[in-house]
This record gives C-alpha cells, structure tokens and sequence, in this order.
C-alpha cells in the first residue's frame, strides 16, 4: 500500500510472515486443540471472514456500513430455505446461491444507500437490515423468532466423487480455514490492484477522484457488493456450523459488533479485521467465564465494554499498530534520555 | 463557422447557472483555444467558481451548451467530461494527503486506463500510468519530492502537485482554480513559467486574483460582475475599459 514506509520487500516480508504463521497455526490446531476448542475457533474463523467483507467497505473504501449483518443473515437464511428437510443439498449450488442471494440485496440496497453519504449513509444502510430483518422475523417466509433448522450440510459430489465431507471429522474446521484464506487472499490482491487503490483514493478524497475521471459511484458499488457477497459467505458457513439460523443474526447487534471488531482491530489493515474479530470473540469468552469471574460473569456486557472503550482509547490504530506505537514510545524516551 | 470558433478545445454559450432565485452564473459565453490562457476574472461572488463546477460537470448548467472539442458535453457527468480530456485544479488543495506525491499523480493517471476487474496486476506495476505520474511530476518540478508523503510538502509544492495531478490525466484543456493562491513571490513565478509552458499543448482557462499574474499571462481576459459578463478582450483591452476600471479593476488600473 501507498501509504506505508519502508522498502517494499522489507515491508512485504513483515507483513507475510505473521500472516503465514498465523495459517500455519490454524492448520496445526485441531491436533492439539480440545473439541470446545475447535469449535470456537470455527466460529471465530466465520466471524474474521465477515468482518474481513466489512473491512473492505469501511476501512479501505470509507463506507461505514451499519447494516452488515443483514448479508450474513440473508445468505444463512437461502442456505436454510434451500437446503431439502430429508436429504443434503449439492454444495456448488448451495454455496452460489447464498452468495449471489447477499449480492442480488447489496446491489438493490447499495444503489439506493450510496446515493447518501456520511451519516446518512449509516442511517439508510441500518434501516434496510432493519426491514430484512423484520421478514424473516414476521413473515411465514423466516418462520418467526425461533428460525429454522438445517439437518444436512450440504454435499461436493464431482461426478460420484466426493472429494470431501464435511460432516466428518475436522473437516469442516479447514473448509472454514480454507474460506478465510480465500477471503482474505482475495482481498490483498484487491487492496493491491488499481480497483483497490482507487477505493482508497475514493476513501481520501471522492471530489477529486471524479475530477480525475473516475466514476466513483460505480465504484463503491461494486466494492458494496463484492463485500455483501463475502459476508454471505461467512453466513453461509455461519448456517452450516449449527445447524440453525434465526433472525438474530441479522440484527443491528450483529452490525454493531463486527463494526466493534475491526475498530478494534485497526482500521485500513486486513490483518486488523481478522485481529479483531479473535480478540472480540476471546474477550467475550473470557468475561463470560465464571471460573475467572465468578458471579460477576453474568455481567460480563458491563465488563467487555470497558476494556472496548478502554482499547480504543489507548490504541487509536487498533491491535495492529500497536506494535508500531510501542516502538514510537521506545524510540521517544531514548530520544528524551540521549 | 468563423475559424476561431471553430478550433476552440472548450467553449460554453449562454451558460446561466441559478441556486433557487440568485442566478450565480448569468448567460456567459467563454472560449479556449489551444495554445492560449483564457482568463476569468472577477471579485468574489462574482460566479467564477460556479462557472468552473459547470464547464467541468461538477455542477449542471442550468441553460446554455458546453462544448468540449466540439462535443456538446452539457449533459455529461464530471468523471466523463475529464476522460475526454478535461482537467481541472482545485482553489483549495485537493491532493490524496496520505499518498506518496507519486502515487497522487499516478491514480489521476490511473483514471485513463482503469482496468477496475483486474485485480491480479499491482496498482504499482501499471507502467503506463507510473510513467504519466513521473512525466507530470517532472514538468512541475516535483521529481525529487517523487517519495514523500504528499500531506508533508510545503503550501507551494502541494499547489505544484496539484498541476502535476491535473497534467497525469493528460487533458488537452486546463481549468485552473487560484493556482497562485497563497504563493510566495519566487513560488509564484516558478508557478506563471510552468503555465508559460503548458499553453503552447493546452487550452488553459484561468482563475486567479493576482492581476499582475493574470495580465501577463493571458490571451484573453473575461471580467464577470455578479455573474454576468461586463467585458471580454485582450489584456490591452480589458486595463482601457472604463466598465471594468470602475467596476472592478479600482484606481490603480485606471492610472
């Protein structure tokens, strides 16, 4: 990216290697990790992926969405209404169809909600997953408040051969690990491209992105869209790792928190998003826990509140710049000391 | 068709602009011819800055025709009318702060070849937008600033980089809001060479509060008063008439 110091190569290779570490750490985890393990991990791994989509709207095109989770939602709910009561669904139609299900609602929203800008823009975006959620919620459609159950997780049969299953063993684990490298993979290459750089541009500066020639609505379009479809990923996932969806997931808590989890992460990094999405989930894990806090862990809302607000205080660039921050407070008292 | 006429990069006839009952933009017609600096003077609130968002789209005419190299352009968006060869500058500065100087002239040239569904090629290995990027920061004079973050330059490179921006997009007419605004004298005139430079491949039109500046560098000079055109002509022609000098130029001019 434009906006970091340093060699190029020098900065590639610190940016590669925690992300290759952290890859590799995944793959090896279920070997050692216990079943509540893994299944956190899943879930935290399905969460990196949606708040990976949002990052590609709010921290690298400038686009503060505060109705994501109607993507995750929408996409899990065509993954339940599609999938048949008695048998498993083919996954290479289950998986595009819950996609393109999120994309179809993204182009519809974002070409009415991107006609806004700033607040308004947040405003709009919240009252169209508002209204999503309020059909599946109120309507025959969602089957009310208590969702629907999905009893099969769907199929890859390539012509009588199935190359994997995903109800066996820890294979489900990797077809999510699998998910968020393809997620974040294909972000990095978009954040490289000239598609990513001119989000960026549109982030700093939209008047002038214009006078340049670009056609800036366009773009933040098609960024709209390329992140709902990822959020439906994650929802689709999301679906298939319980066996449930109900309307829950598409409301405004849902929103709020994947917002939360990038901010804290660090805005304008890929790794930030998937940083913050594990810490998020961990804190809340942590204040849930009555063998740390006892009694109190039923207030653990109160307590994950503070230590965000506290975050976000003491670490303006999030988790990820907090290395660099540290550095700089280093490199200051020396300063001050020579 | 007359010939000048004819050869005019980017012409407006009859262009009025109206915000609810102020007509900021009254019936002006402005010309600009390829090797020459057309200048639009005026004091503030005169329309000149409305008259600069019409003639580059940023905001629509609301009567009149804009032509740009004899394509009526009237209807077309801001983003259209600069790939067709319209770059503009901006009064207050306008760059990507948080960029590289190169990296803001290479995205304004990146506007000419955008490619938005390659997501495989580096935004930094599109050669042809890099070299633009490198050719406009020489003409301005910015090659050494090339790295540096652009929110670190002083007042007068950002002014420099925002011809290099305009120039990396490689438009045939320039419209240039204040270049000089701000600038310290020996800024300045390393500002008016550069322009001396750029009119003998483009149409400029020119805004700018600096008279002294603004009569040694045009061809032409329109003077608007409350968003009409009292007068238009040769800098010779425009410090002798008397309209002007009692309207706008003051006593100074009129010596």
């Amino acid at each position: 990216m434009s906006e970091q110091e340093g060699s190029p190569a020098a900065s590639l290779a610190s940016r590669l290697v925690p992300v290759v570490l952290v890859a590799v750490a995944l793959a090896a985890f279920p070997f050692a990790g216990s079943k509540f393990g893994i299944d956190l991990l899943t879930r935290i791994m399905i969460l990196a992926i949606f708040a990976l989509s949002l990052e590609l709207l709010v921290g690298q095109t400038g686009l503060v969405c505060f109705g994501h989770a109607a993507f995750l939602g929408i996409a899990a709910y065509v993954t339940a209404l599609l999938t048949p009561q008695s048998a498993p669904a083919p996954l290479l139609l289950l998986l595009p169809a819950a996609v393109l299900a999120a994309g179809a609602y993204a182009l519809v929203v974002g070409a009415l909600s991107l006609r806004t800008r700033g607040i308004y823009f947040i405003m709009v975006t919240l009252a169209f997953a508002q209204m999503a959620y309020y059909v599946f919620h109120d309507t025959p459609l969602g089957r009310g408040s208590d969702g629907i159950y999905l009893y099969f997780r769907p199929v890859l049969s390539l012509g009588g051969w199935q190359p994997f299953d995903l109800d066996s063993g820890h294979t489900f684990y990797y077809f999510v690990l699998a998910s968020l490298a393809f997620t974040f993979g294909l972000l990095a290459l978009l954040v490289r491209s000239r598609f990513g750089h001119a989000l960026a541009g549109i982030r700093v500066n939209e008047q002038r992105m214009r006078a340049a020639g670009f056609r800036t609505y366009a773009y933040k379009l098609a960024a709209f869209v390329v992140a709902a479809m990822l959020a439906g990923l994650a929802g689709f996932l999301y679906a298939l790792k319980d066996g449930f969806v109900n309307p829950e997931l598409l409301s405004w808590h849902q929103s709020g928190a994947v917002l939360v989890m990038i901010i804290l992460g660090g805005l304008g990094s890929l790794r930030g998003a998937v940083l913050g999405a594990f810490a998020l989930a961990m804190l809340q894990e942590l204040f849930q826990s009555s063998t740390v806090f006892g009694e109190f862990a039923r207030h653990w809302q109160l307590t994950l509140g503070f230590t965000i607000i506290a975050c976000v205080a003491l670490m303006p660039n999030g988790l990820v710049g907090i290395g660099r921050q540290i550095g700089r407070r280093v490199f200051q008292l020396r300063w001050r000391h020579a | 068709m007359p010939e000048r006429e004819a050869d005019a990069l980017l012409r407006a006839r009859g262009v009025s602009r109206s915000f609810g009952g102020l007509k900021a933009v009254d019936d002006v017609s402005v010309d600009v011819h390829r090797g020459s600096v057309h200048s639009v003077i005026g004091t503030n609130g005169a329309g000149k800055s409305t008259l600069i968002n019409v003639l580059c789209g940023e905001i629509q005419a609301s009567e009149g025709t804009v032509e740009l190299l004899g394509q009526d352009v009237t209807r077309w968006s801001q983003p259209r009318r600069a790939r067709a060869g319209l770059g503009r500058s901006y009064q207050r500065n306008t760059i990507y702060a948080p960029f590289t100087v190169l990296e803001n002239c290479r995205l304004s040239a990146q506007a000419a070849l955008q490619r938005p569904w390659d997501w495989l090629a580096a935004a930094e290995r599109c050669e042809a937008s890099v070299a633009a990027a490198r050719h406009a920061l020489e003409r301005a004079g910015l090659t050494t600033q090339a790295h540096l973050v652009a929110g670190t330059l002083s007042h007068g490179q950002k002014r420099q980089l925002e011809i290099a921006m305009c120039l990396s997009t490689m438009p045939r007419v320039l419209v240039l809001d204040e270049p000089l605004a701000g600038m310290g004298p020996e800024e300045s005139e390393r500002m008016l060479a550069l322009l001396e430079g750029l009119k003998r491949e483009h149409g400029i039109l020119l805004v700018e509060h600096d008279m002294d500046a603004v009569f040694r560098v045009s061809d032409q000079i329109t003077v608007m008063v409350n968003g009409r055109v009292i007068a238009s002509g040769t800098p010779e022609a425009i410090r002798a008439n008397e309209e002007v000098q009692v309207a706008y130029l003051g006593e100074a001019f009129a010596d």
